[in-house]
């Protein structure tokens, strides 16, 4: 590592004030601390710093990713071959995935870097390390359709729309990897929806098998609910859908390292929970009785196993920045994500993926609540005063 | 004895270095220094010239905005020095100590019970012990014409190494006790003392006569349990307009002294501590005391830090620097200005985090050798609910933090700018993910509350 340090203090006087790339010290700021944790101390204030910081809480977040992206892989070429009706090994089937997947995963790293690149360079400001989980989460919310122009696109969208006009990492008020999925699911309609799932690429000798559908579990239960596949299938995810949304279980996983960690708020995935639940059972209330194959009947805990939500509940109602900030925020902001998702999946055919736009609609409202939280504190902090 | 308050919010930074129980004295140093920039807000006129000869007790400067507040020198003998920076503002008085024993301005003995509110004032200011008085809000000395709503002494230190009260109250209980009855007179009956809760506790009940039992009350929990604007906020929370005094317990001792011995004796004992150090221990140092004096020959490591006070609150001390006239404890800690390759990736089984996100959880009894390395750098706020796992408060830390920032007088008073004290969100910097200087912005906040509010 002595080798490494010496290269990076030799090119370090290039970059710095003064230096022949002044202007790129931004970049080579990114790198060197990013090899090296940097030698600063402390100056004023606490002469002791915990160890964490934001690289360590992103890089924490990718590993709590990784359960969904391996499945992800291994689910594309799961589906492909199922569509064909082949059996093929476990290994072939992640092997075909991630020769489709990590296209995807490499083109959204390098745009959208390289655009976070560009706009510290000429602002002369530091490279947050925010992009580093936004990069990995947009992949796994598109089809592994996708043309690769989109995602790059979809990159360039988010890094500037989503964050960089707001100021960069913290400053944004939307979920940026979202923010980029909507984005191409309303500029490009037909290649976010319809039959779009499961890679078909052609197979030598071989057709597409009679019983393909290419139809999501969303798009089945607003037509015939009693027409879902299992709940098994749906939880472990052998099912079609955005790369790494369809696995309930590896979201789980990827829960129970952000909650034990203490990076992701627990409170937050769990209201979500609730949230969809209580929804859920409400509907089957007041769902006609006369109608059983009517959306309304799912049973409640299908929309814990359907689509993304578990996903979004997850990686994405959970990112601290755009998501509610006080403790009581969090519940009601939680709740609500899980009932809205309910609602727009059982009432609005038109967005099967509900959980998409009532996270980003509570990422807009995330503000006012934590400002009804914060009022109400200050009211209580004052009768305190006068009752005494 | 009542039910202990339970401070649930809080963390230990379990460091190495604590201090032995043995107690040295330290011979006085060839020079003692004064620092007027001790004392926030004053501005000091010289009462002294370089040449003249002092007593113990003799005041140096007094303020100029309150002539009544005077400082004293902590010892006899020769003023050696007047040492001003930029502006020609005083930075330090050095004086040359009395080779043989300190001569003391003398003072009538007598029991403060017997004194009136009035004369304990007057005898305090006097004597220029009143400086030990500060209040809440903003931490400065008190000011002798208010009348607080009450004084509080927090008789346990909960911040890292910190050293232990009952330890140093022992061995001056008689003085301790007059003093808190001086605090008594003072406070016109509403003297409130802080103390651990039972088993922790050193000092018991019975160790103070004459205050009523309500008001002594016990903490349980971590850090900042001990910090007397927490037990004030759990106790009696300030107010608008409100003012509350306080006192350190090793004060305490020294404004007993006065009344008992009848001369301002400034000697306390001072924790040393900190890995850094190679036996920490306690000694007994005179105020003013030059740090080199206290860590000649006594540390491991020459490229450390040196702390006044702890880790979480200190200043860093230079090696000309004195012993500064509020501090009890020293800490040396490793420098850790070593870049490390990877190490945000690394699993870090030997850092300490209050998240789990470095193995070094699966150790939770494990203590550390923890340095100044900054751990990352500075970012915007990203990760939320933090500062509140830290602040034992009904207060909205990040809300008053950004209050601050947007110099919103009224939001920051709503948001309860005046219960708190820098030392109250240290452990909230400390965790802070995006290393986010709070201390320094609190001290904006309160400084702009101040002067604004």
């Amino acid at each position: 590592m002595k080798f490494l340090r010496r290269i990076v203090d030799t090119v370090k006087p290039h970059f710095s004030k003064g230096g022949k790339f002044e202007k790129l010290h931004p970049a080579f700021d990114a790198l060197e601390t990013f090899l090296f944790v940097p030698a600063t101390t402390t100056k004023e204030g606490v002469h002791v710093r915990d160890a964490i910081d934001l690289k360590r809480t992103m890089v924490t977040v990718i590993i709590a990713l990784i359960p969904t992206v391996i499945f992800g892989m291994w689910n594309t070429g799961y589906q492909h071959h199922l569509a064909y009706g082949m059996e093929v090994s476990i290994m072939e089937n992640f092997m075909f995935g991630f020769w489709k997947v990590l296209p995807i995963i490499i083109v959204s790293y390098a745009v959208g870097l390289g655009v976070e690149f560009i706009f510290a360079i000429t602002k002369g400001h530091q490279i947050s390390e925010g992009y580093l989980v936004t990069g990995l989460l947009i992949p796994l919310t598109l089809p592994v359709t996708i043309p690769l122009w989109m995602v790059g696109l979809a990159a360039i969208f988010c890094t500037l729309i989503g964050k960089e006009i707001f100021g960069g990492t913290g400053m944004n008020f939307m979920n940026p990897a979202l923010l980029a999925r909507i984005f191409l699911f309303f500029a490009f309609p037909a290649y976010m929806s319809g039959d779009i799932w499961t890679d078909l690429s052609p197979e030598a000798g071989q057709a597409i098998v009679d019983a393909y559908s290419g139809a999501t579990n969303l798009v089945t239960f607003d037509a015939d609910q009693t027409k879902l596949p299992s709940a098994a299938n749906m939880f472990w995810g052998f099912e079609q859908g955005s790369i790494g949304e369809t696995s309930v279980a590896a979201c789980l996983i990827g829960a129970f390292i952000l909650v034990a960690t203490g990076i992701g708020s627990w409170q937050i995935i769990f209201s979500c929970f609730a949230g969809a639940w209580l929804m859920g059972v409400l509907l089957n209330v007041l769902a006609p009785a006369d109608m059983p194959t009517h959306a309304m009947h799912t049973p409640a805990y299908y929309h814990w196993l359907m689509g993304g939500f578990a996903f979004g509940a997850v990686y994405m109602a959970t990112d601290p920045v755009s998501a509610a900030q006080t403790e009581t925020g969090k519940w009601i902001y939680g709740l609500l994500i899980g009932a809205f998702t309910v609602i727009l999946r059982v009432f609005n055919p038109a967005y099967p993926e509900g959980v998409m736009l009532s996270i980003l609609l509570m990422n807009v409202f995330a503000s006012l609540i934590d400002h009804i939280v914060v009022e109400r504190h200050i009211k209580r902090r004052l009768k305190k005063v006068s009752s005494e | 004895m009542g039910k202990p308050i339970n401070i649930q919010r809080g963390y230990d930074i379990r460091i190495e270095g604590a201090a032995e129980r043995t107690v040295d004295d330290l011979s006085l140093s060839d020079i003692i220094g004064v620092k007027p920039t001790d004392f926030h807000t004053v501005v000091p006129k010289l009462l002294v010239e370089v040449g003249d000869e002092v007593l113990a007790g003799q005041a140096l400067f007094f303020d100029k905005n309150r002539p009544d507040i005077r400082f004293n020198s902590p010892i006899s003998g020769e003023i050696a020095e007047i040492v001003r920076g930029e502006k020609r503002r005083i930075l330090e008085i050095r004086i040359l100590p009395d080779k043989k024993d300190i001569r003391y301005v003398s003072y009538p003995v007598s029991d403060p019970a017997a004194l009136s509110r009035d004369e304990v004032t007057e005898r305090l200011l006097e004597s220029g012990c009143w400086n030990y008085i500060r209040q809440r809000p903003f931490s400065l000395i008190a000011n002798p014409s208010d009348t607080p709503k009450g004084i509080f002494v927090s008789c346990f230190d909960s911040a890292p190494l910190a050293p232990d009260i009952s330890y140093i109250v022992d061995f001056e209980k008689e003085n301790f006790q007059a003093g808190l009855t001086a605090l008594q007179q003072l406070s016109g009956g509403h003297l409130h003392l802080g103390l651990r809760a039972a088993p922790q506790a050193g000092l018991t009940d019975s160790d103070f006569s004459g205050i009523p039992v309500e008001h002594i009350h016990h903490f349980k929990g971590p850090h900042p349990a001990g910090n007397v604007g927490i037990q004030i906020h759990h106790i009696d929370p300030i107010q608008k307009g409100e003012v509350v005094w306080y006192v350190h317990p090793q004060d305490v001792v020294i404004l007993g002294r006065l009344f008992r011995e009848g001369r301002y004796r400034a000697d306390r004992l001072l924790a040393l501590t900190g890995s850094s150090v190679l036996r920490p221990q306690y000694f007994r140092a005179m105020t003013g005391q030059r740090i080199s004096n206290i860590l000649g020959g006594r540390l491991r490591d020459a490229h450390s830090r040196t702390i006044q006070g702890n880790v979480l609150t200190g200043s860093t001390a230079g090696s000309d620097d004195f012993l500064s006239y509020y501090e009890n404890q020293i800490t040396v800690i490793p420098e850790g200005d070593e870049p490390e390759f990877l190490g945000w990736l690394l699993p870090g089984i030997k850092k300490l985090s209050l998240s789990r996100t470095y193995f070094s959880w699966l150790f939770p009894r494990r203590t550390y050798q923890l340095d100044t390395n900054m751990h990352g750098e500075e970012r915007a706020f990203v990760m939320t609910g933090q500062y509140d796992k830290v602040l034992p408060m009904d207060i909205y830390p990040v809300y008053l933090l950004k209050a601050i920032l947007a110099r919103d007088i009224e939001r920051m008073e709503a948001l309860g700018i005046y219960e708190v004290a820098e030392e109250d969100l240290a452990l909230c910097e400390f965790v802070c993910t995006s290393k986010i200087d709070v201390q320094k912005i609190v001290a904006e906040g309160l400084e702009y509350a101040r002067l604004e509010g």
